[in-house]
């Protein structure tokens, strides 16, 4: 190792690392910290939403059938997709495809803005209908009491989750510039697949979205 | 032979300006950084209460009315906590020391870290815009549904330290893959400095609580901007849900507070002994004990909320747990100092200041975490006595033990140990009038909060009120102390006090990339049974006799 530094070392690895590998591991760790993390913030709503599903079973019930199964399990069926290219994509960086790369986290993107369109969808369909949460619902069809939480619920749950989705879309974005730019190679390709486990944890709170707002009773 | 190493430029000095600074990713410059900005709002912080206790000298008024007292009470708190406790020993101190001890050139990701830092300050501003706007006065809890429905800035609080919360989790996730991955070649996971397991534990909480309270306060900005209803009563929410979320961050978040602390604790205990450290791996594993710990107590703040009674004998239970791991470690520190060579200089003094205040602080928490005992002391003067025994008597006395300790080493000069002593003792005679008193009076039914008192109360509540100002006095004289330190013309060498650790092999103040050369374990950080060194500062100081003594 050198005593000063970055004379021997390869233009991406960070003067303090020893080693490329070191590198890596590093970041690979700080990332799955980073989803803990982010596991957790999920956590404090699923539990919101377990009091409130053992309080108001019925009105649970109730509420979800005016969800649509079938736009949420489209979307469900969107986001495996898009994690599915996404993971093709790390592959093919390892293979040192970069063309290749770049057109899968393009279809990754395409796929997060196919699940924000669809969601948008849903939302004006029951902002349309007064289907809103806390003070600002006025929907009068659902029976049980309190059916206002199930919304805030819904709404809170699937909104954090949108908002990660957004910033998913910027973050391949970037990777889809950096892989333009050509930081990356069969050696290094770190950024890219730390994306892609935020990007598979977006898919994966989803996954627990879905049936628990969508198919339960 | 340890000055010629200072030939080399300085972190301080090298590279220049201010841009230099404000873009910095060298560890060693964000830690001033936090330094300057945790003390900012510690002085802040320190005067609101100063003028808190001042108003409560007599029950009637003095200087300000009810309402001012609530939010002077409320931002003393949330500044006290958010913005100075927490981020205090890690941010400051654990940014300057941690890649220094292992042996690293820097922390795994140092422009998160420099990232950590304005979140930091971003947040800070948000805090500060509450004052402007109507300060907060619920109290640093934000209970709901009150702090859904007073008129007071709530939001812009609770966003500034919602923003503060990434700052502390951006730090933890630092400290955590730095010291998995940046160790320097040799150095085990039972060869590292105390201080670093310290820093361990707090960062898993720092990592897996702080989402918790982030997510709590989205939903309260979110029930006062929309009324989403999942903490109101009325709406048939639950406001019992909020304090759940609350404390399952802010109970965790106190030993976040005091681990770091701990591990300062041994580090200054085992140097001014110059004895190993006695159960070296009892510590290690008791401060993940206690972060364990700390994940299972939250419900013991909560025993008159109306959760059930099982629970709260369940959370009762649990909480004399934590007593166990932190009496290992006040036997081990105890154990240290038996037939040490013990040396009194200013860190020392505070780390055994430390000792006596911290048992006093630890006992009453077990009073507290008592279920019966605790419905008649809840909400009292006693709450909040013990509360500073363990955040000010122990948090604060190991973080000036700590910046005691490495002040040389961090701007390479001496202050005046004689001014140190007088102050050391002067804030240990404030703080004992201060809070001692608290106890008293909440044992005798004071609640805590309130802006006035019957009369029965005075003479202690004066007694309290003089301890602050007594306090404060002292706090405003190591303020000069320390500011007249960098005039001083004494040379400090590297390692002042003939520690073991690894931050004193560098020069003082360190070079910008740590080390001149890449460092490699030699020696355990406590091996004081095979090495004696004989410090820089006993040399200068006719330490002829402290040579001798070890």
């Amino acid at each position: 190792m050198s005593t000063t530094h970055a004379d021997a070392h390869p233009k991406f690895l960070q003067h303090h690392f020893g080693t490329a590998f070191q590198q890596q591991e590093s970041s690979k760790l700080g990332m799955w910290l980073f989803l803990l993390t982010e596991v957790l913030f999920f956590g404090g709503l699923f539990c919101a939403y377990a009091v409130f599903n053992a309080w108001y079973p019925e009105t649970f019930v109730n509420a979800h059938k005016a969800l649509s199964w079938q736009l949420g399990g489209l979307n469900t069926m969107v986001l495996i997709i898009s994690s599915v290219t996404v993971a093709l994509a790390i592959r093919s960086m390892q293979l040192g495809k970069k063309k290749l790369t770049f057109n899968l986290l393009a279809i990754t993107v395409l796929l997060a803005f196919v699940f924000l369109v669809i969601k948008y969808f849903e939302y004006s369909h029951k902002i349309h209908l007064g289907q809103l949460p806390g003070n600002l619902y006025t929907y009068t069809g659902i029976e049980g009491t309190n059916p206002h939480l199930f919304f805030s619920v819904y709404f809170m749950l699937t909104g954090l989750h949108g908002v990660h989705v957004v910033a998913g879309i910027i973050a391949i974005s970037w990777m889809m510039y950096r892989v333009h730019r050509g930081d990356f190679s069969a050696e290094y390709y770190t950024p890219i697949e730390m994306t892609g486990l935020y990007w598979h944890l977006v898919d994966l709170v989803w996954i627990f979205l879905f049936p628990m707002l969508y198919l339960i009773g | 032979m340890s000055h010629d190493s200072t030939a080399a430029l300085s972190y301080l000095q090298e590279p220049k300006g201010l841009k230099s600074w404000l873009l910095t990713v060298d560890h060693k410059r964000i830690g001033i950084m936090y330094l300057c900005a945790i003390m900012f709002f510690f002085f802040v912080g320190g005067a609101l209460a100063v003028i808190l206790r001042t108003e409560l000298l007599r029950p009637e008024r003095i200087l300000m009315d009810a309402d001012t007292y609530n939010q002077f009470f409320t931002l003393h708190g949330a500044i006290m906590i958010f913005l100075f406790i927490i981020p205090s020993i890690p941010a400051a101190l654990g940014n300057f020391l941690l890649p220094l001890m292992v042996g690293a050139k820097d922390v795994a990701f140092p422009r998160l870290n420099l990232a950590s830092w304005y979140v930091y300050v971003f947040g800070a501003l948000f805090c500060l815009y509450s004052i402007i706007s109507g300060a907060v006065d619920t109290g640093w809890t934000f209970y709901a549904p009150y702090s859904t429905t007073t008129s007071t800035s709530v939001i812009s609080m609770t966003l500034g330290v919602f923003i503060l919360g990434f700052s502390s989790i951006f730090t933890g996730l630092n400290f955590i893959v730095t010291i998995h991955k940046l160790r320097m070649p040799g150095m085990t996971w039972f060869k590292m400095p105390l201080m670093v397991w310290g820093l361990y534990a707090t960062a898993i909480i720092q990592v897996l609580a702080t989402p918790v309270l982030a997510i709590t306060l989205v939903l309260l900005i979110m029930e006062r901007l929309m009324g989403v209803g999942i903490f109101d009563p009325a709406m048939g929410g639950d406001p019992v849900l909020f304090q759940h979320f609350f404390w399952f961050y802010s109970h965790p978040a106190v030993y976040i507070m005091i681990l770091p602390g701990m591990g300062i604790i041994s580090e200054v205990i085992s140097t001014f002994s110059h004895r190993k450290i006695f159960g070296y791996k009892a510590i290690a594993y008791s401060s993940l004990g206690i972060a364990f710990v700390s994940f299972l107590v939250w419900g013991h703040h909560m025993f008159t909320s109306g959760q059930s009674e099982i629970a709260a004998m369940i959370f009762s239970f649990l909480t004399f747990f934590v007593g166990i791991p932190s009496g290992i470690k006040v036997f081990n520190w105890v154990t240290t100092l038996y037939k040490g060579s013990i040396s009194l200089e200013t860190p020392m003094i505070y780390a055994l200041m430390f000792l006596f205040l911290f048992m006093i602080g630890g006992f009453t928490g077990i009073m507290l975490g008592a279920l019966a005992l605790d419905v008649h002391l809840h909400d009292t003067y006693f709450v909040v006595a013990h509360f500073h025994y363990v955040m000010m008597g122990g948090t604060v006395m190991a973080f000036l033990a700590g910046i005691h300790y490495w002040w040389p080493k961090m701007f390479g000069k001496m202050y005046s140990e004689r001014w140190a002593k007088v102050v050391a003792v002067i804030i240990f005679v404030g703080f004992n009038m201060t809070f001692f008193t608290q106890f008293i009076l909440g044992a005798k039914g004071m609640p805590r909060r309130y802006y006035t008192y019957l009369d029965q109360y005075q003479p202690l509540h004066g007694f309290s009120s003089v301890g602050a100002w007594v306090l404060g006095a002292g706090f405003m004289i190591m303020a000069v102390y320390f500011i007249a330190s960098f005039w001083s013309k004494r040379k400090v060498g590297d390692n002042p006090w003939g520690a073991l650790t690894a931050e004193w092999e560098t020069s003082s103040p360190p070079p910008q990339h740590n080390f001149l050369t890449d460092p490699v374990f030699k020696h355990g950080p406590y091996d004081y049974d095979k090495i004696a060194v004989v410090g820089d500062y006993y040399k200068q100081s006719g330490g002829t006799k402290m040579a001798e003594k070890i």
